[in-house]
């Protein structure tokens, strides 16, 4: 029971609790996060792969961890109810995935622009290109500039942790935007890990909703009443000006999130072997398959580094400029077609032409390590051996 | 390429007005305020202000909806703190009581969408808001950046504004008498107030 638990702060629920090991999937990742969010009100709608971490929270529902849930009608539905929820001053959770992210797409800019801060997980699949429930994470691609931070999730420990963190970040006044935590689905949901969690006795504390950027959307008690209307443009220049305004303060407050980032989520990126001339950047189960193939070319006599990537926004550029200075070749591994995250690591680094687009997998394809070391080989043999081995 | 730092300082900044935040100004923790897009101490800050407004040919003080409408205990003794500092300064007051965009005379009423018009219509040349939320404060900061050469000061309740010229942080009643009283300290120094004792 929710009223059993003892209230602290994200950081030492995050960092000073002592943990415990747990052999669990993904799914029950999320809803151990959950349980010890504090959180006022979930809403559901299922699709798979994110069906069973739902059906687990309307289980901490049942058990009093959570004021309200309910399932509602679709994703749109969801989306647009979490965010009254939020609105209306409430700390919310919701979850989709794949087809079930683009049917409520309208709602994510909204969420951003009211600056609400929504916490949403998405376990990603394959959408409609062509039809499948496979792992693949292109659904990122579409929400790149909803304005929402987006932190991608390694395996289930980084689902659990990620989702604590983000209220953290995101309560902060100075940012207040949605955050979406994501998995690749079924390696990430599915499957069994070992996760370290802290009590389930304690809980995030609760969520004060006047310590925010904007009002809360009370309609019986000022200050927040006066908040009903959102700025809708008028044909003139003045409506324009104010709108764009209100635009860049979105992106403002997803730049002022980084220092929360650095505190709660140990920084956006992180590097192993960041001094070898070959560096895999990778975000995901990317990030395990790459972490095989670096230990695979070493044993072959390869020195290649790592950067996972954990903030995909705001995404690290400066980070990711710095830490590639001195390589000659980078390679981006990706669980989709599109290379989402090849072209934002392309946009970030000077001499972008060190940059090998792939290996890319998509409609549920694995990506086993060989594939990644194939590419490194191709592109060391491009090279005719100007790069150091 | 070597970028020079980025000064948030009194316009006209320009058609878009780029992003304080965007443009590498950080917020400052607590104990500290920003001015001009530096942190520096509180103190330096305080004193900054109350310069600006003794300074000033036609200052104005914004209140906004955090220290309005008695919603709170704190809100009440805030409003009464910021009234004694437009008085000590000479400034006009103008509300900003909500955030609604509505139809309104912009020369004598201000709101979030067009700061700027109200600032130009008035003459205003230092505009302190108070009292207002971060998200709409830093929108309309940044519109009177853009379009007037108003110096700006913004009292937040909470993380600060990088879009006014001087921002303080964790404003309370007793921060806003801090600088009616460092106000009257440069009154008396200058002599518009006759010294006590």
């Amino acid at each position: 029971m929710s009223n059993e638990q003892k209230s602290v702060g994200a950081y030492n629920l995050l960092f000073e609790a002592e943990r415990e090991r747990a052999f669990i999937t993904g799914s029950e990742a999320v809803s151990e996060a959950v349980k010890r969010a504090n959180i006022d009100m979930a809403i559901a709608y299922p699709i798979t792969p994110q069906s069973e971490s739902m059906h687990l929270v309307g289980d901490l529902y049942a058990q009093g961890y959570l004021k309200d849930y309910y399932r509602a009608e679709n994703e749109f539905a969801v989306m647009a109810a979490i965010h009254g929820a939020a609105l209306g001053g409430g700390r919310v959770f919701t979850a989709t995935s794949g087809p079930g992210t683009l049917r409520a797409m309208e709602m994510f800019p909204v969420w951003a622009g009211s600056r609400q801060p929504v916490v949403c997980a998405f376990m990603c699949r394959g959408v409609a290109l062509p039809p499948s429930i496979q792992p693949e994470n292109i659904e990122m691609a579409f929400l790149l500039d909803t304005g929402m931070l987006m932190f991608h999730a390694e395996n289930a420990q980084d689902y659990f942790d990620m989702i604590l963190a983000a209220y953290a970040i995101t309560e902060q006044p100075e940012v207040h935007l949605p955050v979406g935590v994501f998995a690749d689905g079924f390696f990430v949901t599915h499957t069994r890990e070992v996760v370290m969690l802290p009590p389930d006795n304690l809980k995030l504390d609760s969520y004060n909703s006047d310590y925010s950027p904007v009002p809360p959307f009370d309609m019986e008690n000022p200050p927040a009443r006066v908040t009903r209307d959102p700025l809708l443009n008028k044909s003139n220049f003045v409506s324009y000006a104010a709108s764009a305004s209100w635009h860049q303060e979105v992106l403002a407050a997803a730049e002022r999130s980084r220092k929360y980032i650095d505190r709660f989520l140990g920084g956006s990126i992180e590097i192993e072997n960041g001094d070898a001339d070959i560096l895999i950047i990778a975000s995901g189960t990317a990030v395990s398959q790459s972490r095989e193939a670096v230990k695979a070319m070493k044993l072959e006599g390869i020195d290649a580094g790592l950067i996972k990537v954990k903030s995909v926004r705001p995404f690290p550029e400066k980070e990711i400029a710095a830490a590639t200075a001195n390589a000659s070749i980078i390679l981006v591994p990706e669980f989709n077609a599109g290379g989402w995250l090849c072209r934002e690591v392309k946009a970030a680094i000077d001499n972008n032409s060190r940059v090998v687009a792939g290996p890319r997998v998509f409609g549920g394809m694995p990506m086993p390590g060989e594939i990644i070391v194939d590419e490194v080989k191709k592109a060391l043999a491009k090279s005719g051996g100007a790069v150091k081995r | 390429m070597i970028q020079e730092k980025y000064r948030v300082l009194p316009g006209p900044e320009g058609f878009i007005t780029p992003s304080a935040a965007m443009m590498g100004v950080v917020l400052p923790d607590s104990g500290y305020s920003l001015v001009e897009g530096d942190i520096v101490p509180e103190a330096q800050a305080v004193e900054l202000i109350a310069n600006k407004l003794i300074n000033a040919k036609n200052a104005v003080i914004c209140p906004g909806p955090l220290l309005m409408w008695q919603w709170a205990e704190s809100a009440a003794a805030k409003a009464a703190a910021v009234k004694e500092l437009a008085e000590t300064c000479g400034a006009k007051i103008l509300p900003m009581p909500d955030y609604r965009q509505k139809r309104i005379n912009p020369a004598a009423e201000i709101s979030p969408n067009h700061p700027n018009v109200t600032i130009m219509n008035n003459n205003f040349d230092v505009c302190v808001f108070a009292g207002m939320h971060s998200h709409h404060a830093n929108m309309a900061l940044r519109l009177i950046r853009g379009g007037t050469s108003c110096y700006t000061i913004a009292l937040c309740d909470y993380a600060a504004c990088e879009e006014a010229m001087v921002s303080l942080r964790d404003v309370d009643a007793g921060k806003i008498k801090t600088i009616t009283r460092k106000v009257n300290d440069m009154k008396r120094n200058s002599g518009y107030l006759p010294s006590r004792g």
